[in-house]
């Protein structure tokens, strides 16, 4: 118990000492886009892929249930605010834990354990800076990009059943999922994706750069990042409903 | 050989402390290191050797003592002196470091493009970087990647990434540690050469007696955190007490 509290409030020092240097000149932006490259370039198939098929299998098993109730032509509304308020970001962000945050966790490992971390700060560079601050910003700009991709491309695998056993119009569709959105349920779930990014890339980060000694400390960091970046993701998505529940209720 | 107490001390090291925890690694630690010399330290796995150079360039922050580098002070230099001098102390570490991520190219340019106090900005690197890889002879490494090199070919790239700062003093942490007894040779030599080119003044961390043998003006017993005895090769190898004949053998 003890060592979580003092996790938790190393997390947050090494949370804090990112918005301390974020600020910093000079800003590494080469690197800073060649992390964003990577990132979306690592994770795009499988977050595409993904998205599908939950397009597709959410609303095949939902049909019969809505069907005995005569209701399937609620069938868009439905499964694009689910898609859209919670199953969108939250799978996207787990994928890209399991993808990203392990990759950020053994990379910046394997570059503490073969002192590459040292021999950059005697470089006259701030490691904190280039490597750090340019992932954390790189996850919490891409996570909610991907996950506009992930949503468009589940409704799209949604859509196809609807049109093969519902002969359902593209525009119908689409028309109907967008009618049903309002701004309480786009506004939230983006606002929702940031702070899953950060959350990837703050631990990720942390676990890589803390990292213990030898080629265990690697595969421990690459683990952990992937454990904890998921519980964080679970805790963040909890608050998030608590507190647009709050914003609805006004 | 010529008498090193009338030249100038470069760096010294005065009552140096430094612990993790419980372990306490360094115990008053004395150290001179004089211009122009090669100074070996040799000491057990775990002794603190690579602490210590840490501590020197400021990696690594040690608990009390003195660390005089170059007449400065290191714990009162901000953080842009100390980029300065770091311009001025090559640093080989122990399993190279090369940028896993980077050519060899990239990897010589990037002390060279970050260091913009001491060269400005640089719009042509390429004749720099290419000086500094023919001094260790693998020029045509240049466009190849970290993991393309074999253990010897990292050695040499990580000494042309150090030496393209031209700095005047080099730490060597176990240069040698695993390379076959040739490719040390090899090593050996062109930390020789290395230091007649470019005059520098050198500490040389080892286990390595033949290394020692070859390079060290002066040697340095580190044991128990302390500067357990120090002289030349041949002294510290004539010498009968135990613990000091345990390296020799
Ligand atoms: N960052 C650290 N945190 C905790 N302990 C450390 C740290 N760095 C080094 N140590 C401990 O300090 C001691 C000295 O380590 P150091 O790396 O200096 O040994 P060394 O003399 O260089 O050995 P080797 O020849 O194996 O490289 C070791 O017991 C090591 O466990
Ligand atoms: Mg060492």
């Amino acid at each position: 118990m003890k060592s979580i509290l003092i996790e938790i409030g190393e997390l947050s020092y090494f949370a804090g000492r990112f918005f301390r240097e974020v600020g910093k000149r000079p800003f590494e932006y080469k690197e800073f886009l060649r992390q964003c490259y990577n990132m979306g370039n690592r994770s795009l198939l499988l977050v595409g892929i993904t998205g599908f098929i939950i397009g597709l299998v959410f609303t095949l098993q939902s049909r019969p249930t809505l069907q005995e109730f005569g209701a399937v032509s609620w069938m868009p509304s439905m499964v694009g605010i689910s898609i859209i308020r919670e199953i969108g970001p939250i799978i996207t962000a787990l994928i890209c834990a399991g993808r990203i945050g392990s990759g950020i966790g053994a990379e910046l490992g394997s570059m503490r354990v073969t002192e590459q971390i040292d021999a950059m700060e005697v470089s006259g560079t701030n490691p904190f800076k280039y490597l750090v601050v340019t992932r954390i910003l790189a996850t919490t700009l891409m996570l909610p990009i991907l996950v506009v991709l992930s949503d468009a491309i589940a409704l799209y695998g949604s859509y196809l059943v609807e049109n093969l056993k519902g002969d359902v119009s593209f525009q119908l569709y689409f028309n109907e999922v967008f009618g049903s959105l309002e701004f309480g349920d786009i506004i939230p779930s983006t606002v929702k994706s940031f702070f899953f990014g950060f959350a990837i890339g703050v631990v990720g980060c942390f676990k890589g750069y803390t990292c213990g000694k030898g080629t265990e400390g690697v595969g421990r960091a690459a683990n952990a990042a992937v454990v904890y970046t998921s519980m964080v993701l679970f805790i963040l998505d909890f608050l998030a409903v608590l507190v647009s529940d709050i914003f609805y209720d006004l | 050989m010529e008498d090193l107490s009338i030249k100038k001390p470069v760096i010294t090291i005065r009552n140096l402390y430094k612990r993790f925890g419980d372990n306490a690694v360094l115990n008053g630690f004395d150290m001179d290191l004089f211009e122009g010399e090669n100074l070996v330290i040799m000491g057990k796995s775990g002794s603190g050797k690579s602490v210590m150079i840490k501590c020197l360039i400021g990696l690594e922050e040690h608990d009390s003592g003195t660390i005089n580098v170059m007449g400065k002070d290191i714990d009162d230099l901000e953080a842009e002196e100390l980029d300065e001098l770091r311009t001025e102390i090559g640093f080989l570490f122990q399993g190279s470091a090369l940028y896993d991520s980077m050519s060899v190219r990239e990897n010589l340019e990037f002390p060279l493009r970050r260091h913009t106090k001491k060269f400005g900005v640089i719009k042509d690197a390429e004749p720099l970087v290419m000086e500094a890889l023919e001094s260790v002879g693998l020029a045509k490494a240049i466009d190849l990647m970290p993991d393309e090199l074999s253990g010897g070919m990292k050695r040499r790239i990580a000494l042309a990434r150090t030496l393209i700062l031209k700095p005047s003093i080099i730490l060597y942490d176990e240069p040698t540690t695993g390379l076959d007894p040739i490719t040390s040779k090899e090593i050996v030599q062109l930390m020789q050469k290395v230091q007649q080119q470019y005059k520098t003044s050198s500490i040389i961390i080892t286990h390595d007696v033949d290394c020692a043998r070859a390079i060290a003006n002066r040697m340095i017993l580190l044991i128990d955190g302390k500067n357990y005895a120090e002289g030349s090769f041949d002294t510290l190898r004539k010498n009968h007490d135990p613990k000091i004949q345990a390296f020799f053998k």
